[in-house]
């Protein structure tokens, strides 16, 4: 089977800066990986370069084995960005967004399907959100916001979830239910690239754990023993098999923004 | 003038016309302008338009197709301003905007037509438009108001979250481009109407109006444009029904009548949404074990129905809006909860 992601030696930049360097990450169908690393240090970046949003300035990305600039297979891709878009100038009913995510899937023109109907009406239940479904998104907490936009997402029923922090202001009986439904697609075969600063209820779903800094992919393999953490700040664990991973875990709680490379 | 003396007179006829298909395509399209920010993006178009307008007098072509040209060029200029992001885009706008009302009215005096000529564009002149007029105002807003409405899944994607958007495969940059297009057909279409100086009001305003009282996408456009065509139709009869030596010019009257609307609606919806705020249900979670059991302090008042506290649900029961507190019948006496 083809991997969902192949990018070889990935380089992105921002406005002519350079922000992530020499990435090789392969994620295979089925994987639970776990991006990680310090505010600023590029994970968001690099989802967003996945995803196509952002074009990388050298190296080769396939997603299903298509190179990004042939690709057209959207709905086998579903995106939970960082933090909702600035609210917009009209109200839009929980629904409404919701119903967005199954636009990868339909034609233009044509109405709604059942099928359509059936996957809104599922994501909603499961982000535990079915009775606010008709209610403006702009009365709705951050939180009870930020599981609209899981919900979008799994509206799409993809087959390669990226979640930039979907846990992020979301409450441990939410994140729990959040962590059922990944189980739940991770047994049917879905992969899932997760980025997150504290895994919670989610941590043994984790099969990879992938740590940034700076840009740069600093450790990718099983997640650590303890908590399924990457070393926090707070912790010196010394790693026979990842020799290079000792003394980051000091200079990772603060944001290393340029200077390195 | 009766009612029926007046609907049988043929220029009135097509006035009707062109009005009903003018108050749907403005606000269906400004409910798109509204939801990006961009409320102001049709005053902008008008404001090109006119040196489109100028440029078809000069030329001696039809002024409403050099208008459509003019205003697409200067739609998807701003649209590419926007987009870019370049700094100081709104200054960018400006000129444009300046610019183009400018060079519409100095090349209409090169033109030689006279200043009642440009007014009948800047202001609108409802009841003069031909029979061609209206087969170009009701294929341009037929289709406008189909294109909003039929893709109004995509173009609400686009606006609402640009970033979803692609990663769901809809190529955003097109459609982003098709927005502005829109705009500009029905500000070229509306300006026979309303007048280039006012047709973002017919756009804007219903869309202001509607949201007072909607909560989803769907129902803001579609109130819109139940708006706009009241408000358009009502302006032009206000306007035929004025009595005899009383100049009332249909433009503007169709804006006053849309901006009335609005006026009467904002208070009804802050109403609305503050009563709304009160009475939502207090969250009740089954999993989680119940306050302590707290009584009240000496209750000498019996809430009920109507005894002026607001009551508001809470799971299984109701509780009373009591000052601070939440007052919840129990046996003979009230709980705090
Ligand atoms: N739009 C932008 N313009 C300029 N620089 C940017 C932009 N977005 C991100 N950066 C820079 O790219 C680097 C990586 O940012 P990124 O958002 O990927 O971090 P992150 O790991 O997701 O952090 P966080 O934990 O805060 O979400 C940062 O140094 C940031 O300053
Ligand atoms: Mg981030």
């Amino acid at each position: 089977m083809t991997d969902p992601v192949h990018l070889h030696d990935g380089a992105v930049a921002i406005d002519g800066r350079p922000i992530l360097r020499g990435i090789d990450l392969t994620v295979r169908t089925g994987d639970f990986l776990a991006l990680m690393g310090a505010n600023g240090s590029g994970k968001s970046t690099l989802v967003r370069a996945l995803t196509g949003l952002l074009p990388l300035t050298t190296g080769t990305l396939e997603l299903f084995g298509t190179p990004i600039t042939d690709f057209d297979q959207w709905s086998r891709l579903g995106y939970v960005p960082q933090r909702a878009g600035a609210g917009s100038g009209v109200p839009a009913s929980v629904w409404e967004i919701v119903a967005a995510g199954r636009l990868g899937r339909r034609r233009l023109f044509r109405p709604l399907s059942k099928a359509d109907r059936a996957a809104i009406a599922d994501a909603l239940d499961v982000v535990g959100l079915a009775h606010r479904s008709r209610d403006s998104i702009a009365r709705l907490s951050g939180g009870q916001q930020q599981r609209v936009l899981i919900a979008r997402a799994l509206a799409g029923e993809p087959e390669m979830l990226l979640l930039d922090e979907p846990t992020a202001g979301v409450d441990l009986v939410n994140q729990q239910a959040l962590a059922a439904t990944l189980a739940e697609l991770g047994s049917r075969g879905s992969t899932i690239v997760l980025v997150a600063h504290e895994l919670g209820p989610l941590a043994p779903l984790v099969s990879r754990a992938v740590l940034m800094r700076d840009g740069r992919i600093v450790r990718d393999g099983t997640p650590l023993a303890d908590h399924g953490l990457p070393p926090a700040h707070h912790h010196h664990h010394e790693h026979a098999d990842h020799p290079h991973d000792h003394g980051h875990a000091v200079r990772l709680s603060s944001p290393i923004e340029g200077g390195v490379g | 003038m009766s009612l029926h003396e007046i609907l049988t007179l043929p220029f009135m006829q097509r006035a009707l016309i062109a009005a009903v298909f003018i108050g749907l395509a403005a606000p269906a399209v400004g409910t798109y302008l509204v939801q990006r920010r961009l409320a102001l993006m049709g005053d902008g178009i008008g404001h090109v338009a006119v040196t489109g307008v100028a440029l078809g007098l000069l030329t001696g072509t039809s002024p409403t197709w050099t208008a459509v040209v003019v205003a697409v060029l200067g739609a998807v200029a701003i649209e590419v301003i926007r987009e870019r992001g370049i700094t100081n885009g709104d200054v960018a706008l400006a000129l444009l905007f300046y610019g183009g009302l400018a060079g519409g009215v100095l090349v209409a005096g090169l033109a030689g037509s006279g200043a009642a000529t440009l007014q009948s564009y800047l202001f609108g002149s409802i009841t003069t438009i031909d029979v061609t007029d209206v087969v170009v105002t009701m294929v341009l807003a037929a289709i406008v108001v189909l294109t909003c409405v039929g893709l109004a899944p995509q173009l609400f994607a686009v606006a609402q979250d640009q970033d979803f958007a692609r990663v769901a495969g809809l190529r955003v940059r097109a459609y982003n481009i098709l927005i502005a297009v829109l705009a500009a057909v029905s500000v070229t279409v509306a300006m026979r109407t309303v007048g280039l100086l006012l047709v973002s009001a017919l756009m804007v305003v219903p869309v202001a109006t509607a949201q007072q009282l909607t909560r989803s996408f769907r129902t803001t456009l579609t109130a819109a444009m139940a708006l706009g065509v009241t408000a358009s139709l009502g302006g032009l009869l206000v306007a035929a029904f004025a009595p005899p030596g009383a100049d009332v010019m249909p433009g503007p009257t169709i804006v006053l009548l849309a901006l009335a609307g609005f006026v009467v609606t904002w208070p009804i919806g802050a109403w609305l949404r503050r009563r709304q705020r009160l009475t939502a249900p207090f969250p009740a979670d089954a999993g989680v074990p119940p306050l302590d059991h707290v009584d009240t302090e000496a209750h000498p008042h019996d809430h009920g129905p109507d005894c002026g506290h607001v009551a508001v649900r809470h799971g299984d029961h109701v509780d009373y809006v009591h000052g601070a507190h939440r007052h919840a019948a129990h046996g003979e006496h009230y709980d705090e909860h």
